[in-house]
C-alpha cells in the first residue's frame, strides 16, 4: 500500500518537474494575454475567468482579439471551436491510455489537457507506460494551470498601469505572428496562412465578422487540397 | 430589400456551387482517404485562424492604407523577424521596438 502511495506521489512529482521548462515559455504568454484583455477593455474578472474556465492560451488570445473588434458573441464561440479542434487529436491520441480510468479521473485529466500537457504526457505514455502514468499527467496539468492563472493575474495588474500611448494591443499580432511562424514548414501551410489573411483583410467589413469564418474555411480548403494533391504525387512516384 | 443582378448571380452561382461540390464530394473521395485527410488538414488550423487574426489587427481597413502607419511598418519588420528566426521573444521585441520607432518619426 505504501509502495502504491509512493509511486504515485513520484509520478505526479515528475510530471510538475517536467512541466517547469515549458512554464517558462507560457507563464510571459499568460502575462501578455492578461494586460491584453484588460487593455481591449475585458474587466479583471472576466480576464481571470476566462483563464481559470476557458484555459486554453490561443483561445483566449483570439478571444480578446475578436472581443476588441466587437465581434458578435455567436462568432466568438464558433472560433474558438474551430481553434480547438485540434484538441479532438489529443483526446484521440490519449484516449487509449485513459480508458481504463474512472469519470472521476477523466474529467478533470479532460480538463486539463492543453497542448502543452498533450506534449509532456504523451512522451510518458510512449517511454514508460507504467499504472501510475494518470498521476504524472495530473502533476504536468496542475503545473501548467496553476502558473497560468499567476502570470495571468500578474498581466492584469500590470497591463492596468501601462499607458495607452504603448498600442499595447499591438501585441495581440506580433504573438500571433511568432506563433504561426515555426508551423509554416511547407507549401499547403504557407498557402493556407496567406490565403487566410489576404481574405480576412478584404472580407474584414462583411457584417458579423463572418469574413473571419469564411476566410478560415476557404483557406483551409485550399490548403487541405494541396496538401492532397502533393500526398498523391508522392504515392505516385513512390510507386 | 431589393435584389441587384449581382445579388441574383451570386445566389445562382454561390449555389449552384455548393450544391455541385456537396453532390460531387464522394464520387471524388474515397471515404478512407477523406478521413486521413481530414485528420492531416487539422494541422492547418491554426495557420488558417491565426492569419485570418493576424492581418486585419494589424493592417486595419485596407481602405484607408496608408504607408505612414506606425503599425502597418512595424509589422513589417515582426514578420520578417519571425519568419527568419521563428524565436517568438526576439519578434514581440523587435516588434515594439520598431512600433516605438516608427511612432516616434512619423509623428
Amino acid at each position: 500500500m505504501n509502495t502504491v502511495h509512493s509511486e504515485r506521489r513520484g509520478a505526479f512529482i515528475e510530471g510538475v518537474r517536467d512541466q517547469l521548462p515549458l512554464v517558462l515559455g507560457v507563464a510571459p504568454f499568460g502575462a501578455i494575454f492578461g494586460a491584453l484583455a484588460v487593455s481591449v477593455g475585458i474587466p479583471a474578472i472576466e480576464t481571470q475567468a476566462l483563464s481559470l474556465l476557458l484555459f486554453a492560451g490561443s483561445a483566449q488570445f483570439i478571444a480578446v482579439g475578436l472581443i476588441g473588434a466587437g465581434t458578435p458573441v455567436f462568432i466568438v464561440l464558433l472560433t474558438i471551436a474551430i481553434v480547438n479542434m485540434r484538441h479532438l487529436l489529443y483526446s484521440i491520441a490519449l484516449s487509449p491510455h485513459v480508458q481504463e480510468l474512472g469519470v472521476r479521473w477523466k474529467i478533470p485529466l479532460a480538463w486539463l489537457l492543453t497542448d502543452e500537457a498533450f506534449a509532456i504526457a504523451s512522451l510518458r505514455y510512449q517511454r514508460s507506460g507504467t499504472v501510475q502514468d494518470h498521476w504524472y499527467f495530473l502533476g504536468t496539468g496542475l503545473t501548467l494551470w496553476a502558473s497560468w492563472q499567476v502570470s495571468t493575474y500578474l498581466g492584469i495588474t500590470a497591463g492596468a498601469l501601462i499607458p495607452a500611448s504603448w498600442q499595447l494591443e499591438f501585441a495581440l499580432p506580433l504573438t500571433f505572428m511568432a506563433i504561426l511562424a515555426p508551423g509554416l514548414t511547407d507549401r499547403a501551410a504557407w498557402v493556407t496562412a496567406l490565403t487566410a489573411g489576404v481574405l480576412a483583410l478584404v472580407l474584414a467589413n462583411l457584417p458579423l465578422s463572418t469574413g473571419l469564418l469564411i476566410s478560415v474555411v476557404a483557406a483551409l480548403a485550399l490548403g487541405a487540397g494541396i496538401q492532397e494533391a502533393e500526398s498523391r504525387h508522392e504515392e505516385q512516384a513512390g510507386r | 430589400m431589393n435584389y441587384t443582378r449581382l445579388d441574383y448571380w451570386l445566389i445562382i452561382l454561390g449555389g449552384m456551387l455548393v450544391t455541385y461540390l456537396t453532390r460531387l464530394s464522394f464520387f471524388s473521395i474515397d471515404p478512407d482517404r477523406l478521413r486521413h485527410a481530414v485528420r492531416r488538414s487539422l494541422r492547418l488550423v491554426p495557420a488558417a485562424v491565426l492569419a485570418a487574426i493576424i492581418t486585419p489587427a494589424w493592417i486595419g481597413d485596407i481602405t484607408t492604407i496608408s504607408w505612414r502607419d506606425p503599425q502597418l511598418l512595424a509589422g513589417c519588420v515582426a514578420a520578417i523577424t519571425a519568419w527568419r528566426t521563428k524565436n517568438t521573444w526576439l519578434t514581440i521585441m523587435i516588434g515594439f521596438a520598431a512600433l516605438f520607432l516608427f511612432t516616434w518619426v512619423l509623428s
